[in-house]
C-alpha cells in the first residue's frame, strides 16, 4: 500500500523556512550573542534534513542542485582567504579588520571580517554534513 | 614578511582546497599538486635562510600579544623538519603518478596528501599546545582517508584499528592538556615552560610528563605502544606507506622532543630516565621484529620503530652531542625511510610479491635498482660516508658523555641488526638464481618509478657527504633544544 505523507510534507514545507530563518538569525547573532557559523550551519543542515525525511533524496537534489563537496571547498577558501588577507597588509596572519558603516536599509551597522570567516565555517559545515547524509542515504 | 613561517602551512592547504574543484581531472590534479609543493619548497628554503640569519621567527596570530594569541614559532629544528617533509612529499607524489592508479587519484588522493602536509607542517611549527592537538587531528584525519582509500578488505580492517588507536590517544591528549591547563593556566608553550620553571616541576607535572609521553608515544610508536603500527602500515599501497613511515611517526617524535626539552626539564632523573629506558626497549623490540619477518614491508616497518628508539635515546641524554645527533638522525631517517619504501615498492612491482622467499636474481634484470637499494641500505645502517653515520656517532658520543654505556652499546649493536635485516633483503631478492618468472611490466612505468627513488637516494647521499656543510644548521637546532630560554625569549620578547 502506498503511504500518504501529505500532512508531513505540508508541515515540512512550512517548518523548513522557519528553521532556515532561525539558522540565519543564529548565524548573524554570533558576534554578540550565543550562535555563530557552526550552529548556524548545523541548523541549516537540520532544515534540509527535514525536507529529506519528508521527500526522497532525488527530489532534494533537484530543488537544491548544489555540489556540496564544492560548497565545502568554497567555504574553506573563504575562511582561508579572510585569514590570509592580512598577509597583504604585512600584519600577523588572522588579523581582522572592522568598521562602522551607514548602509541603506540597515542604518548604522558595525561590520567585521570575522563575519566572512564565519560564513566560510557555515558553508563548510553545511557542505560536509549534507555530503555525509547524501553518501550514507544515497546508497541503494 | 612577518608571515613567512606560515607559508609552508598555508600553501599546501590552499592547493588542497583548489584540488577539490577538480575531482575528476587527474592530470590537472597532478600538475597543481607539483606546483603547490614546489611553491612550499621555495618558501621553506627561504624560511631556513631567514631563521639562519635572523634567529627564531615567531608570529602571534591575530596581532594579539604573545601568551594570549596562538603563537607560531619557527626555530631551526622545525624549519629543517618542514623542509624535509616537503622534499619527501614531492618525490612520493611523483612516485604515485605511476603507481597509485587512476581510481584512487580520482577520489581526493592528492588533496588528502596536501591536507596531511598542512597538518604535519603545522604541528612542527606551532607554539601552542592545544593548537598542536588541532594540527595532529588535521594530519590524522587526512591519514584516515589515505589508509582506507581504495577500500580493499585488508585496508578496511586495519583502518578500523588505526582509527580506534588514534581516537583514544587523541582523547588522552585532550585530557593531558586539560590537566596541564588546570595547573599552569596557560596553553602557550613558551609560557608553560616559564610557569613550570617557577613552580619547579612538582610531582603532578611529572605525571603529566608521563601522560604526554604516552600520548605522543602512541603516535610515534615507542615500546609498549607500537603494537598497532606494523599491521596498519602494511595495509595501504606503497606511496602512502612511504609517506606514513617517513612523516607520521616523526611528528610524535618531534612532539616528545619538544615537550621534553622545553617543559619537563626540572626532574630529569625521573622523566628522562623513563624515556631512555623506553627508547632502549623500543630499539630491542624493533630489532626482534626486523629479523623475524620474511616480508619486505614488515622488515622496513620494524626499522621505523628502531629509528624512533634511537632518536629518543639521543633526546633523553639532554646534552649537546645527544641532541645534535638526534636532530641529524631524525632528518636522515625521514629521508632514508622514504627512499627505502619507494625502492621496495619498485621491488614489489617488479616481482609481484612481497615475500622474500619467492624472490631471487633481480640484479641480473634490475641492476640500477639493486645498487640503489644497496646504497640506501648502507645509509640506513650508518656506513661512514653515508647519512646514517654522523647522527649515530653523535648520539653514542652523547651517551658516553652522560655515562650511559649500556645504552650506547645497545645502539651500536642495533646498527648491526639493522644492517643484517636490510642486507637480508638484498641477498634474497637480488642474488642467487631467479626463482619465479617475473611478471611482464611496462618499462616506461618502471623508469618513471625509478626517477623519484634515485633522487631520494641521491639526496640521502648528499646529506651524508655534505654533513660538514649542514652541521651549523644542526647546531642551531640543538642549541634551541638544549637551552629553552632562547625559545622563551624569542616568543615572549621580554
Amino acid at each position: 500500500m502506498k503511504t500518504n505523507d501529505v500532512i508531513l510534507q505540508t508541515a515540512a514545507k512550512v517548518v523548513f523556512f522557519i528553521i532556515f530563518l532561525f539558522s540565519i538569525h543564529i548565524f548573524f547573532a554570533g558576534h554578540y550573542a550565543p550562535g555563530g557559523g557552526f550552529v548556524g550551519g548545523l541548523l541549516t543542515t537540520g532544515a534540509i534534513l527535514l525536507l529529506l525525511l519528508a521527500f526522497d533524496i532525488r527530489t532534494i537534489q533537484q530543488i537544491l542542485p548544489f555540489n556540496f563537496t564544492v560548497m565545502t571547498a568554497i567555504g574553506l577558501l573563504l575562511a582561508l582567504g579572510t585569514a590570509a588577507g592580512s598577509i597583504f597588509f604585512n600584519v600577523p596572519f588572522f588579523t581582522h579588520a572592522f568598521g562602522d558603516f551607514d548602509l541603506p536599509l540597515f542604518g548604522h551597522t558595525s561590520l567585521h571580517t570575522a563575519m566572512l570567516f564565519d560564513s566560510g565555517v557555515y558553508l563548510v559545515v553545511v557542505g560536509s554534513a549534507i555530503t555525509i547524509i547524501q553518501s550514507i542515504g544515497g546508497d541503494d | 614578511m612577518i608571515n613567512l613561517l606560515l607559508f609552508p602551512i598555508i600553501i599546501p592547504f590552499f592547493f588542497a582546497m583548489i584540488l577539490m574543484f577538480f575531482k575528476e581531472q587527474v592530470v590537472v590534479q597532478r600538475v597543481l599538486t607539483l606546483i603547490g609543493l614546489a611553491f612550499s619548497l621555495v618558501a621553506s628554503f627561504w624560511l631556513i635562510a631567514t631563521v639562519k640569519t635572523e634567529g627564531i621567527q615567531t608570529v602571534t596570530l591575530g596581532s594579539w600579544p604573545a601568551p594570549f594569541g596562538i603563537t607560531m614559532v619557527s626555530d631551526m629544528f622545525s624549519a629543517l623538519l618542514v623542509t624535509t617533509t616537503i622534499i619527501i612529499t614531492i618525490f612520493v607524489a611523483i612516485y604515485s603518478f605511476s603507481s597509485i592508479g587512476v581510481e584512487r587519484e580520482r577520489f581526493f588522493y592528492y588533496p588528502a596528501i596536501l591536507f596531511m602536509i598542512t597538518g604535519i607542517n603545522g604541528a612542527f611549527t606551532t607554539g601552542d599546545i592545544f593548537n598542536m592537538f588541532v594540527f595532529f587531528e588535521v594530519l590524522l584525519i587526512a591519514s584516515y582517508l589515505l589508509i582506507v582509500l581504495g577500500g580493499e578488505k585488508r585496508q578496511l580492517r586495519e583502518s578500523i584499528k588505526y582509527i580506534l588507536v588514534n581516537v583514544i590517544s587523541s582523547a588522552i591528549f585532550v585530557v593531558a592538556v586539560a590537566y596541564l591547563y588546570s595547573i599552569i593556566g596557560t596553553l602557550n608553550m613558551a609560557d608553560i615552560s616559564v610557569k613550570i620553571a617557577e613552580i619547579n616541576q612538582p610531582g603532578i607535572i611529572s605525571v603529566i610528563a608521563i601522560l604526554f609521553l604516552i600520548v605522543f608515544g602512541i603516535k610515534g610508536a615507542i615500546f609498549p605502544l607500537y603494537f598497532w603500527l606494523p599491521n596498519s602500515y602494511a595495509a595501504p599501497p606503497i606511496p602512502i606507506l612511504a609517506l606514513f613511515g617517513a612523516l607520521l611517526t616523526k611528528v610524535g617524535v618531534y612532539a616528545i622532543t619538544r615537550t621534553y626539552t622545553l617543559f619537563f626539564v626540572h626532574d630529569i632523573g625521573f622523566t628522562h630516565q623513563f624515556l631512555m629506558v623506553l627508547s632502549l626497549l623500543t630499539i630491542i623490540a624493533g630489532c626482534i621484529g626486523a629479523l623475524a619477518y620474511f616480508d619486505l614491508k614488515q622488515i622496513i616497518i620494524y626499522n621505523i620503530i628502531i629509528a624512533v628508539g634511537v632518536i629518543l635515546f639521543g633526546v633523553a641524554q639532554m646534552n649537546t652531542s645527544g641532541l645534535e645527533g638526534a636532530v641529524y638522525y631524525l632528518l636522515h631517517d625521514m629521508l632514508i625511510k622514504a627512499a627505502l619504501f619507494v625502492l621496495i615498492g619498485i621491488v614489489i612491482y617488479a616481482t609481484g610479491t612481497s615475500n622474500l622467499r619467492e624472490m631471487g636474481g633481480l640484479i641480473k634484470t634490475h641492476a640500477t635498482l639493486g645498487w640503489m637499494y644497496l646504497i640506501a641500505a648502507f645509509g640506513l645502517a650508518g656506513i661512514p660516508p653515508l647519512s646514517g653515520f654522523l647522527g649515530k656517532v653523535l648520539i653514542t658520543k652523547g651517551a658516553f658523555e652522560a655515562d650511559h654505556v649500556i645504552g650506547s652499546i645497545i645502539i651500536l649493536v642495533s646498527s648491526l641488526v639493522v644492517l643484517l635485516s636490510v642486507i637480508r633483503i638484498f641477498i634474497y631478492a637480488f642474488w642467487g638464481p631467479q626463482k619465479n618468472e617475473l611478471p611482464i611490466r611496462d618499462q616506461r612505468t618502471y623508469r618513471q618509478m625509478m626517477f623519484p627513488a634515485i633522487m631520494l637516494v641521491v639526496i640521502t647521499v648528499a646529506y651524508g657527504v655534505g654533513a660538514e656543510w649542514l652541521m651549523p644548521y644542526m647546531t642551531d637546532a640543538a642549541n634551541v633544544l638544549a637551552d629553552p630560554s632562547i625559545y622563551i625569549n624569542a616568543v615572549l620578547k621580554e
